[in-house]
């Protein structure tokens, strides 16, 4: 596990810096993302809400949503906290599972599964 | 580039779905019959990688924002495959989790971001990287590749929001899902991309690469012997 420390660490670095993905944004009103918005921007933008989209767009409801606290999505006191708390639940999260998948799959058929 | 639910009708993801299985499949297969068990952790990094680098959204002018994703330089370490694999987990989770990303365009949004962006980048790095063996040359080669499998990912999702307007229209001519059709949705989406999104994906993709050849963790970058290609 050695040879992963500098890469661990540098994921934590990555991590705090994550704020800055909410705050640059912020800084010059950047808005949704090209086909991400909400049913209610899309209503602004095309003076509508198709109706299939209606129906279906919040039809999961996520814990974390928007990488932030459930609720406060747009005004949460501290949006560059709560993003970075995500980033590490992210970390664990998605580290957590692609390791116990892989290493199902090494463990299998890889050809050092045995050492 | 994250496909919310309610914007693809269920024709487009369905299709997608049934691309991503036999996809996944193949994944398995070749990580089971390759993949060093040394190498296990390698994937959970690249996976926890990919998903801290879609969080840095960078902001257009205009009123709109995007990020890079990572999947080339996750492609060049860890093998094509392995990036299906790790990109795959880093999408599932942003969906169940974050909210980013319907669940209903899983499918979709693996195969864009997790198969079109990785595989087109490995290859190109390929080319390009025999091309300019230099140590230079080959982050450059990364860092040109990243610009691509970005641009490859962000045309397959813009013809997937393109194509509603025509599967699914109302009798009053209105749109049932994404609204914008492929005239719309291509240039939007290319333009932003092509430009600085692309560009961020590639510097991010040539400097990592630059840094870790002299770095000690250089063997992130050297292919095991028998990795499948």
């Amino acid at each position: 596990m050695k040879e992963y420390r500098p890469l661990l660490a540098a994921l934590a670095v990555i991590a705090l810096l994550t704020p800055a993905g909410v705050y640059l944004p912020e800084l010059v009103k950047g808005g949704s993302a090209w086909g991400e918005w909400g049913v209610g921007e899309i209503r602004k933008l095309i003076g509508y809400a198709p109706r299939e989209m209606e129906k279906t767009a919040d039809a999961w409801k996520a814990p974390l949503p928007g990488y932030s606290l459930p609720g406060r999505k747009d005004t949460p006191p501290e949006p560059g906290l709560a993003y970075a708390v995500s980033a590490f639940v992210g970390i664990a999260a998605c580290g957590g599972c692609a390791y116990l998948v892989a290493r199902r799959l090494a463990a299998r058929g890889g050809r050092d599964g045995r050492r | 580039m994250h496909i919310p639910d309610g914007y693809l009708g269920p024709p487009t993801y369905l299709a997608a779905y049934a691309a991503c299985a036999p996809l996944w499949a193949v994944a398995a297969r070749k990580l089971k019959a390759t993949l060093d068990a040394r190498r296990v952790p390698l994937l959970a990094i690249a996976a926890a990688f990919s998903f801290l680098v879609m969080m840095f959204n960078f902001p257009l002018p205009g009123g709109s924002t995007g990020h890079a994703v990572g999947g080339v330089l996750v492609a060049i370490a860890v093998g094509p495959w392995g990036a299906l694999l790790s990109v795959s987990i880093a999408v599932v989770i942003q969906a169940l989790l974050f909210g980013d990303g319907g669940i209903t365009a899983i499918g979709a949004n693996c195969f864009n971001m997790a198969f079109v962006m990785p595989f087109t980048g490995y290859y190109a790095y390929r080319v390009l990287a025999r091309l300019f063996p230099s140590d230079r040359g080959r982050a450059v080669s990364a860092g040109i590749a990243g610009w691509i499998g970005l641009n490859a990912a962000a045309l397959t999702t813009a013809v997937m929001f393109g194509i509603q307007p025509l599967l699914h229209t109302g009798a009053d001519g209105r749109a049932l899902y994404a609204p914008y059709p492929l005239s719309v949705a291509v240039p939007a989406m290319m333009i932003q991309h092509l430009t600085l999104f692309g560009a961020v994906e590639g510097l991010v993709t040539g400097l990592v690469v630059h840094y870790l050849q002299r770095s000690r963790s250089a063997w992130v970058l050297r292919k095991p012997e028998k990795e499948a290609a």
